[in-house]
């Protein structure tokens, strides 16, 4: 118990010191502050045709970004698909079918990467390293330049522009995704992922059986999909996988990459907006969740399953699907982590979680991923519920809401409304769909309650660009491909388009100085409201499918009833 | 239009050289300098012959040796593609169990587990089966339920097996992870004791 709080308070207050300063340097490299690399952004930017200067209007910024992801699907997506006339492929694997290969290229180019494959069964290494890893690059920077821009938009006063995308996609990748990643991957070989061309290894096994070893270029992979909230492995168990995770420290940095960015943004903003207070306000609602959700799922694992009482040391805790070199704590903090960032890469399996664990986890990704979410976008997703926030607080007192002096109008507030209803179409309806036509029930693999919880995180990791899963789940149907694969495609541009539409309206918008009546947007009363706008939102939209699925469950193994 | 398609363009395809082929490319250079042993999967080597991967489990079943944790995974079924059979420690397709906390079938294998281990209550790693399936480690408590058995199939003192088995107990790394010991490991140096 003592080590275990160790271990959770250790990683998050090293999580923080590092991200604190991480996130001061990106306000610098967003602003332009920070050069030293500016001879690489004018080699990449130059051949493009953007000019030191150009600056975008927030439709253009917008279209940029919309044009680079379709660039980058249709390259993917040819790339998985005849993957089997292309180099790099010693183990002969056939191209991918068109639903998989169109589900896959959607999961990465949307930074969710959700898999409907094993990886070391299915894909070659170029489409490893050339079509995945580059898609973990650019579609994790293509949301930090998302954030980027709302920042710049909120700050300015009475402007056209939000910046280039351009060059916040290139300075992503040059000035923090590719220096931390190349930190990372070394550090995670000396500590033993392996990183080489060699597709496997055979050994003779100390009885004599032959032992196929699956091997390749895992420690650069692994670097840059925990980094940039992408969370899509190497192999099919991910960052359960021994290659991918070999020891506890190699648990502790790359859980620490879940978040490092995504908490680093809260500062990034705070500098980026000229007061601290709003970033820290920010972070502190957001680290108030996680430090629930932590709590919530260590409970849960710690105390078991009551279903295997007299059959299990009850002091083991819920094993089933962990690693015991990660034990319960390192398997509930990466959970929490990995579900609170839409990251989704896993430690332990989420299928065999405790119904209360899988709860939680579950309920992160409703939220809208929120939590520190998602590179970037998880900020901006924060700033949608800030805006209502404070449409809200402004209709108690009865004054025009105002976000950092600039008054919120009715665009803004529809705008936000509108994105509260990604998460509910893109979960219960499609869910929902899914039970109509029977095909969820064909997919999923538990009877009872737990087939619906697998069919809801399916859907729920799916809207919420996560990308992890109950994996008993057989989502490889064209079905589930397909819907999966428009969920996530809706999601991910159904939250960027008014961002960044909100933040074009409000850079245009006169700051006006704070006055007497103006309610301010930071201070733990704020925090609170926010907090409570978040939870009570999401606890109305998914309680009762919740009450079906997981609680359902959790009744039933306390009444000593399996499926 | 050709103000956003060129860069579009541009961008992709030099970032895809530099982040999709540069990248790797870099580290796997680099890799092979700094880590050579690691970055080939950190393979055992027993009078010249690969035996496995110290950080991947494998499949013991002999009672002269330690046994792992339980695994999920499995392989094609030789007589019908389609199809899989049981093939635990499948180190080229992890898997875990998946099966759900209320699952029949997953009480019904720990209670199968526990009853052919004789232990009731069982340690949880030794009757539950591991995330990835190639789980290289059992706890101390599990090692040391072992110890009776396969010193009795060896002929070997307890305490000799006994004390072998505390010397091969990982502690914590700094304050990380949870003490284990490596089953591989553990079973070379039973070898070496007494082949």
């Amino acid at each position: 118990m003592i080590a275990d709080l160790t271990q959770i308070v250790l990683t998050l207050a090293l999580l923080v010191v590092l991200a604190m300063p991480l996130g001061l340097y990106m306000a610098k490299v967003y602003t332009g502050e920070i050069t030293y690399l500016s001879f690489a952004e004018r080699a990449l930017l130059g051949p493009a045709g953007v000019t030191p200067k150009a600056e975008q209007h927030w439709t253009t910024y917008t279209l940029s970004l919309l044009a680079f992801t379709a660039a980058g699907f249709a390259v993917l997506f040819l790339i998985l698909r005849f993957q089997h006339l292309l180099p790099l492929n010693p183990q002969g694997f056939d191209g991918l079918p068109a639903h998989l290969a169109f589900n896959t290229a959607i999961s990465f180019v949307t930074n969710t990467n959700w898999q409907s494959y094993g990886g070391e069964t299915t894909m070659s290494l170029l489409s490893q390293m050339v079509g995945l890893t580059t898609q973990n690059f650019v579609s994790a920077a293509s949301g930090m330049a998302v954030a980027a821009a709302v920042a710049r938009g909120l700050a300015s006063r009475q402007a056209r522009t939000l910046g280039n995308f351009w060059r916040d996609l290139v300075r992503s990748i040059l000035y923090v995704l590719l220096p931390l990643a190349i930190v990372l991957a070394l550090a995670l070989v000396l500590l033993g992922v392996p990183q080489t061309l060699d597709a496997s290894v055979s050994a003779n096994t100390l009885e004599g059986a032959e032992q196929t070893i699956a091997l390749g270029p895992v420690a650069s992979q692994i670097a840059i999909k925990q980094l940039g909230t992408n969370g899509g492995g190497f192999f099919n168990v991910n960052s359960a996988h021994p290659f991918e995770n070999p020891t506890a420290i190699s648990n502790l940095f790359t859980l620490i990459s879940i978040l490092l960015i995504p908490v680093a943004f809260c500062f990034t903003y705070g500098r980026m907006v000229g007061d601290a207070r709003q970033g820290r306000a920010l972070f502190a609602a957001m680290g108030v969740m996680l430090v629930v959700a932590v709590a919530g799922l260590y409970a849960a694992e710690r105390i078991g399953n009551p279903l295997h009482a007299g059959l299990i040391d009850p002091a083991s805790g819920n094993m089933e699907g962990k690693e015991v070199r990660f034990g319960i704590v390192g398997s509930v903090l990466w959970a929490a982590f990995t579900t609170a960032a839409s990251n989704g890469s896993v430690n332990a399996m989420h299928d065999s979680l405790t119904p209360l664990g899988g709860l939680v986890a579950m309920l992160q990704m409703q939220l809208g991923e929120v939590v520190f979410g998602g590179v970037g976008v998880g900020l901006t997703g924060m700033l949608l519920f800030v805006i209502l926030t404070v449409f809200l607080a402004g209709l108690m007192v009865g004054r025009t809401p105002e976000y950092l002096g600039k008054k919120i109008e009715a665009r803004e507030v529809k705008l936000a409304a509108l994105t509260l209803m990604i998460m509910p179409i893109g979960v219960l309806v499609l869910a929902a769909l899914a039970i109509a036509a029977g095909t969820a029930q064909t997919s999923v693999q538990d009877a009872g309650p737990h087939g619906l919880s697998e069919l809801l995180y399916a859907y729920s990791s799916a809207t919420g660009n996560n990308g992890s899963a109950f994996a008993g789940f057989n989502a490889a149907t064209p079905w589930h491909d397909t819907f999966l694969g428009i969920a996530m495609l809706f999601a991910r541009f159904g939250y960027i388009v008014p961002i960044l539409a909100i933040a074009g309206s409000l850079a245009a918008k006169k700051t006006t100085p704070p006055s007497a009546g103006t309610f301010p947007t930071y201070g733990p009363l704020f925090v609170t409201l926010l907090v409570a706008t978040i939870v009570i939102v999401g606890a109305l939209t998914f309680l009762p499918v919740l009450a079906l699925g997981p609680i359902a469950e959790q009744v039933s193994i306390l009444a000593g009833k399996s499926f | 239009m050709l103000a956003i398609l060129r860069p579009a363009i541009v961008l992709l395809v030099l970032l895809t050289a530099l982040t999709g082929l540069a990248y790797p490319f870099a580290i796997t250079g680099l890799a092979g300098m700094i880590a050579p042993n690691q970055a080939a999967g950190s393979l055992v080597v027993r009078d010249g012959e690969v035996v496995g991967s110290s950080l991947i489990g494998q499949s013991f079943t002999s009672e002269r040796y330690f046994h792992g944790r339980p695994s999920a995974t499995a392989a094609a079924d030789p007589t019908d593609a389609t199809k899989t059979v049981e093939a635990p420690y499948n180190a080229s397709a992890s898997t875990g169990s998946n099966l759900g906390p209320s699952s029949g079938a997953l009480k019904d294998a720990i209670a199968a587990r526990a009853a052919a281990l004789g232990l009731e209550p069982a340690p949880a790693d030794l009757v539950t089966a591991s995330g990835s399936g190639l789980d290289p480690h059992i706890s101390p408590a599990g090692a040391l339920a072992q110890v009776e058995r396969v010193a009795s199939a060896r002929g070997l003192d307890e305490a000799e097996v006994r004390a072998l088995v505390e010397r091969s107990i990982e502690p914590r790394e700094l304050f990380f992870g949870e003490p284990r010991v490596n089953v591989l490991a553990l079973n070379l140096a039973l070898d070496e004791m007494k082949p």
